[in-house]
């Protein structure tokens, strides 16, 4: 099962090879990690997307707990969450009618961020599956380039991760 | 220590260490380090021992945290200084033992330019480390070896290293010494949840088959006297791993030896049909466990870790309680009398019944009649020679699982030996970290032929420190365990496992300065053991010329079951 994991460490040089380290050597899935600084410069905060059975999850994240630069853990999946991924895709305009385009993109509430030379870069938020399905509906010979950040998970309500 | 006193690096390096309390640093010197050579070289409180690679300095400092249960701390310079370290350090990360390793590196502003002797010390640690550190500000120097020891030594203890850039050790900074540390990322639970520890009570006090296994994290943690404590009364059968051993008196009669792959039929047999598990600084280690769909059907299982990663990591866990196993054993123990009544003690006497049974087995018999040395004999005349109050480290193999067996550890620390690395290389110099630890004590290396040569390089350092331990070697002119593979699952193929060319063991050990002895008669055994054994001051390698295809047994299988094992050819089990 898809988990989404969110992590408290320390911002400092080689925090983020210790983990993506660790998943590599203990052969755990990842599928995407982003991570960046918090209001606090000392603390970084990264989502990590992973896959398996309970029993590795649970390894997962006591195998992170252990690492010494990791402060915590928390698998949003035992909360109510929301999860958001930024895609930016550059297409070929030449090949696509503009009304084409434009409906597929504000079906999605995508934004036009730069239509120059020939080419059409479109910005969109949204979860994995939505920019799955958004390109999915594009014809792959439109696409010159995409572009994704990976997921970044917040809980909803009152629940907040802190140091 | 008074502050505000300004100190270039390497005299801080130093300090730090004295003030740490460390008395003895093992390491071989180089470019890197040279400022740090130069302080240790005007101060008298830290006793360096010179090792002949880096590797031997990892060992040693490894044997002397195993028999003392304080760090062992090491020096080496950058790049083949710290990779030469990497086998030791990996050695001590798989049996959670508590190094700090120091290394040099290239200045600051050469990292990155495959400078002169640069590695990337850090990155190449990593995954054998608990953590790591690199100093980039001098400022920072004290500090970060105050959280070096302090990560190594605390929770599940393990290696540290600390890279030090060749500049920091020049600059200068104030210098104080940091009494407390505190990281708010790392918190180790030393306390175990009383709510568990009740439930495991009462599970244990419902046991009609109960079983006690326990592992290096009593070693680890000084718990041996709880264990016996809560062990005896209870009246259970206890079993120890290959780490454990010691942890619990071997002679007593609770005690079925060891378990696992060459564990004992009693041992093995009592941990598949118990009914309730207590797994005590265990971890479940394959060459335990054996195939893990097999593993302990009828056991529900209370396992006690200090480490919650090491719980339900293979198999999964009835009441799992994270602590460090010597606080919680004792919280145990201040509930226990009140409960013992409940115990079924019909039910213990009919399983003790069946134990006994397994027992009649006598699982570890060996030809007594042998005119070839057999090294069981030797292992077990030693034993008797010494009392069992000897420090044994074993290198690795077939000679290391003889020693465990017939090597009877009443007391915990005096059984040394690379269990989860398996590092052959290891058994010398880790005897050489001991005897600097314990001179006064006799220090005995089991070793084969194969291992020894590993790290036989040592023998100057044990020459230069006058450290006379006694090498007890099993020459059977083979690397006995893949001998033994190959003779049971690849028809007799001996690949590569026929040590041809083999040195003059007694010439190599007096051009080091020592005393070689050459044994060929099972009948010149004891003799040779006590002649060795009696001259205290000299280091004494005894190369006894055993039976070539001696096998060890009882042994299960890869992938097998723990009731699947083989027992002596003449005795197959069904």
């Amino acid at each position: 099962m898809r988990h989404i994991l969110s992590l408290l460490v320390e911002n400092e040089a080689g925090a983020l090879s210790r983990i993506s380290g660790l998943f590599s050597a203990r052969a755990f899935n990842i599928e995407s990690l982003t991570v960046a600084p918090t209001e606090d410069e000392s603390l970084s905060r990264m989502t990590i997307v992973t896959t398996g059975s309970d029993q590795i999850i649970e390894q997962i994240t006591k195998q992170l707990n252990k690492l010494v630069d990791v402060i915590k853990v928390i698998d949003l999946n035992e909360r109510n969450y929301i999860e958001r991924e930024l895609l930016l895709i550059k297409l070929d305009s030449t090949k696509i009618g503009t009304p084409q385009l434009e409906s597929i993109v504000s079906e999605f509430k995508g934004v036009v961020i730069d239509d120059s030379d020939n080419t059409i870069t479109i910005e969109l938020i949204n979860t994995g599956e939505v920019l799955d399905s958004f390109i999915d509906k594009l014809e792959k010979d439109w696409i010159f380039e995409v572009v994704r950040t990976g997921v970044s998970g917040i809980a909803l309500g009152a629940s907040v991760i802190k140091y | 220590m008074e502050t505000n006193e300004k100190l270039r690096g390497a005299d801080i390096f130093v300090r730090s260490l004295i003030d740490e309390g460390v008395t003895h640093l093992f390491g071989y010197p180089g470019g890197a380090v040279l400022h740090i050579y130069d302080a240790l070289y005007k101060q008298q409180e830290i006793n360096h021992i010179l090792v002949r690679h880096e590797q031997g300095a990892t060992h040693a400092a490894d044997g002397y945290a195993r028999a003392t249960g304080k760090p062992g701390v090491v020096l080496v310079t950058s790049g083949p200084g710290v990779t030469n370290a990497i086998t030791g350090i990996a050695t001590a990360y798989m049996d959670s033992i508590p190094l700090v390793v120091f290394s040099g590196q290239v200045i600051t502003s050469m990292i990155g330019n495959d400078a002169f002797q640069e590695v990337d010390a850090i990155g190449i640690s990593r995954p054998c480390v608990k953590h790591n550190f690199l100093v980039k500000d001098v400022k920072d120097l004290a500090s970060t070896i105050k959280k070096a020891f302090y990560v190594a030594m605390s929770g599940r203890p393990g290696p540290v290293l600390v890279d030090i850039p060749k500049d920091v050790t020049a600059d200068m900074c104030d210098y104080s010494y940091p009494k407390d540390i505190e990281m708010r990322s790392y918190r180790p639970v030393t306390k175990g949840h009383p709510g568990q520890i009740k439930r495991a009570i009462k599970m244990l006090m419902s046991a009609k088959k109960p079983m006690v296994y326990t592992g290096g994290g009593v070693i680890l943690s000084d718990a041996h006297e709880e264990l016996t404590f809560m062990t005896q009364k209870l009246g259970y059968p206890i079993t120890n791993t290959l780490m454990g051993l010691g942890g619990y008196p071997a002679t007593d009669k609770q005690f079925l030896g060891m378990l696992g792959m060459h564990g004992t039929y009693e041992a093995n047999m009592a941990m598949h049909h118990c009914d309730v598990l207590l797994a005590i600084g265990a971890r479940f280690d394959d060459r335990v466990t054996g195939d893990l769909e097999k593993f302990c059907p009828y056991a529900r299982i209370i396992h006690i870790d200090v480490d919650p990663a090491s719980i339900a990591k293979n198999v999964p866990v009835d009441i799992p309680i994270v602590g460090d196993v010597k606080s919680v054993l004792s919280d145990i123990n201040k509930s226990l009398e009140s409960q013992l009544h409940k115990i079924d003690k019909e039910a213990i006497a009919l399983w003790w019944n069946q134990i006994h049974e397994w027992q009649k087995m006598d699982c570890l018999r060996f030809d007594r009649q042998s005119e070839k040395i057999k090294p069981q004999h030797v292992i077990e005349t030693l034993y008797n020679l010494t009392n069992g109050d000897a420090y044994v480290t074993s290198d690795v193999g077939q000679h290391q699982m003889w020693a465990a067996q017939f090597y009877k550890f009443n007391k915990p620390r005096r059984w040394i030996n690379s269990g989860g690395l398996g590092t052959m290389g290891f058994g010398l110099p880790a005897a050489m970290g001991v005897k600097v630890a314990h001179p006064d004590d006799t220090v005995v290396c089991i070793s084969g032929e194969a291992s020894l040569v590993m790290c036989i390089q040592e023998l100057s350092t044990c020459l230069q420190y006058g450290l006379p331990v006694k090498i007890i070697l099993l020459n059977n002119r083979y690397m006995g365990m893949v001998r033994q593979w190959q003779e049971f699952f690849y028809d007799k193929r001996y690949s590569h496992s026929y040590m041809d060319a083999l040195p003059d063991f007694t010439k190599l050990a007096e051009s080091f300065g020592h005393v070689g002895l050459r044994v060929e008669k099972s009948s010149d055994v004891k003799g040779a053991l006590e002649e060795g054994l009696a001259m205290t001051d000299r280091l004494v390698l005894m190369n006894f010329i055993t039976d070539q295809t001696e096998n060890v047994y009882p042994m299960i299988a890869a992938g097998k079951g723990q009731h699947e094992m083989h027992l002596t050819p003449e005795r197959e089990l069904a």
